[in-house]
């Protein structure tokens, strides 16, 4: 597909950078298009939003007009505890994630390299990894307390099964050929892992990554309404046991935003990362 | 001679894979029985105790014994909430997938619907459906939805154009080309997004059963601890990881089944 691509651009040189820009504008052009699309697909939400209460589809203290729940929010971005739960929220998230990042790699590559070590562990991965990680939270509530020692570790839990089995994955997938022949270019073990095994395996592990930043951040946000471990989770439960809907609704939007941002986060990681894979370059030509 | 020799390397092969499967798991069981059998701190009891109390907790009683009625509650939950999920989202995602302006229409909504961790939904849904079953039932299917619909679209996004006209040139009805050719194509990019919703789905049937309900297995859970009943509280966690696994389990073997086709045909591009 691509090598007839390039043949045909280059038997036309002179028409290939005007090609380019025509098919750039275009592109550009049909992305403003989704923008606007999108943009009016939020606002179409919202509007309906506005409107459920008063028409009396749903009452007003379940489901207040959007207008009172961004009104909410406006006033709570000016106050200083949203800001420091805010602040807990993304410090657990982070702390937790990069540990288990950081583990799960680290074992994954040293797991995946050996088929022996792959025999002996995979049941036990197997059957560790679907444990749910929220059926330790009476345990971290009697060994913590709300500590935010108790969301972090539901957090490592959950995220490091996601990063440890996609590098196992992607350790098993590097060619065979590649690696013999480093081998007899005498690469040492830490060269192979280094320069043939790592780089397969990276864009197996931010798959993994980018899995395991979401599932972290739920399980920051579950701990904290669980248990009661500071952030905006347990902003929320304080606000729905106050009865105070329209701050409720507005902390559900803050971490809506925050998993938006956690997102475009890992997936801004991941292509800095593996600007330099096949998969990113193609749609960089394109 | 040859036969009893490939005969007797197979047995071989089996036992040195059941030894694989096996080892480890023995010698971690091993461990945490001698390293907790004289343990003095409350909140880790002995495996021997955890595992007394085990018949007890989970057995007694017959159809009214825990495993029964909790059980059952939650996994009808669980199964209830994710299979109409799975439904709904590969319908929707089906729908929109398909139509370029659509999904340019839905896709900022969608990304901020799944964005928000689950766990929100069960104060949310309460308001509406109180804390009876019709909540937990929809706490899990809004939590499963969006990863499920969000990897359906995307799947039905890069469903090959040429066999999609295809099947129309040959008079597939769209109904007909959506069942028999969008579908089965996306759905390597399907089961991915039914695999985070189990796990998603999982937390979410828990968590709600710990916030408000009388029976369940969260609901058990987070009884034992209350009352610092610590060995059965680790049968209940046990139990628990049973489920999950005994579900991702389930989901591979439909995945093994639906997904045949996908995975021969992988190992042959692989191997060519």
């Amino acid at each position: 597909m691509s090598i007839s691509t390039t043949t045909a651009q280059r038997t036309r040189p002179g028409g290939l950078g005007q090609q380019r820009q025509r098919s750039q504008r275009i592109a550009f052009a049909a992305k403003g298009q989704n923008v606007v699309l999108g943009l009016c697909g939020l606002a179409t939400l919202a509007v309906v939003v506005q409107f459920l209460a008063p028409l009396g589809i749903v009452r007003a203290q379940d489901l207040p007009p959007t207008t009172v729940i961004l009104g909410q929010l406006a006033s709570l971005l000016a106050d200083p505890l949203l800001w420091q739960a805010i602040y807990d929220t993304v410090y657990v998230w982070a702390l937790g994630l990069l540990i288990a990042t950081a583990a799960g790699a680290i074992l994954g590559l040293l797991i995946g390299s050996s088929e022996r070590a792959r025999n002996a562990l995979g049941s036990t991965i197997e059957f560790l990894r679907p444990i749910p990680s929220v059926a330790l939270i009476p345990l971290v509530v009697l060994l913590f307390g709300p500590a935010y020692e108790s969301a972090l570790i539901l957090v490592i839990y959950a995220s490091f099964w996601q990063v440890l089995i996609q590098t196992i994955y992607g350790v098993i997938d590097v060619d065979p050929v590649v690696a013999d022949t480093a081998r007899s270019y005498r690469f040492t073990r830490i060269g192979i892992i280094r320069h043939v095994v790592l780089p397969t395996a990276l864009p197996f592990i931010m798959t993994g990554f980018r899995l395991a930043s979401s599932v972290a951040l739920v399980l920051t946000v579950t701990a904290q309404m669980m248990i009661g471990t500071p952030g905006i989770g347990q902003a929320i439960t304080t606000a729905e046991s106050a009865g105070n809907t329209p701050k409720m609704y507005a902390l559900v939007l803050v971490t809506g935003f925050l998993g938006v941002l956690v997102n475009i986060l890992a997936r801004y990681i991941e292509k800095r990362l593996l600007s330099w894979h096949m998969s990113f370059r193609k749609e960089v030509e394109l | 001679m040859a036969h009893v020799l490939q005969e007797r390397s197979r047995t071989l092969k089996i036992i040195k894979k059941l030894l694989y499967v096996f080892t480890v798991p023995v010698i971690l069981f091993i461990f945490w029985w001698f390293l907790s059998a004289n343990n003095t701190s409350p909140y880790f009891p002995s495996l021997q105790s955890i595992l007394a109390a085990f018949p007890e907790t989970w057995f007694k009683g017959g159809l009214s014994s825990r495993i029964v009625v909790d059980g059952f509650a939650s996994i009808g939950r669980l199964t209830t909430g994710y299979v109409l999920a799975a439904l709904v989202a590969i319908a929707l995602g089906a729908a929109i997938g398909l139509n370029t302006k659509v999904r340019a229409f839905c896709e900022p909504t969608l990304e901020l619907f799944r964005a928000i961790p689950g766990p929100v939904l069960v104060p949310i849904i309460s308001l509406f459906m109180g804390i009876g079953d019709s909540m937990k039932i929809a706490v899990v299917l809004l939590g499963c939805l969006w990863p499920i619909l969000l990897n359906t679209i995307e799947g039905v996004r890069s469903v090959d154009s040429v066999m999609v006209d295809t099947a129309k040139s040959y008079r597939f009805t769209s109904f007909g080309t959506i069942l028999r050719v969008v579908i089965p194509g996306a759905s390597p990019q399907i089961f991915a997004g039914l695999r985070q919703g189990l796990s998603v789905g999982i937390i979410l049937m828990v968590i709600s059963e710990m916030f408000a309900a009388t029976n369940g297995l969260g609901f058990s859970i987070i009884q034992f601890q209350r009352n610092f009943a610590l060995p059965e509280m680790w049968t209940g966690i046990i139990v628990l990881g049973l489920l999950g696994l005994a579900a991702s389990q389930v989901l591979q073997l439909v995945e093994g089944r639906t997904l045949a086709w996908y995975q021969g045909m992988r190992d042959s591009a692989r191997n060519s």
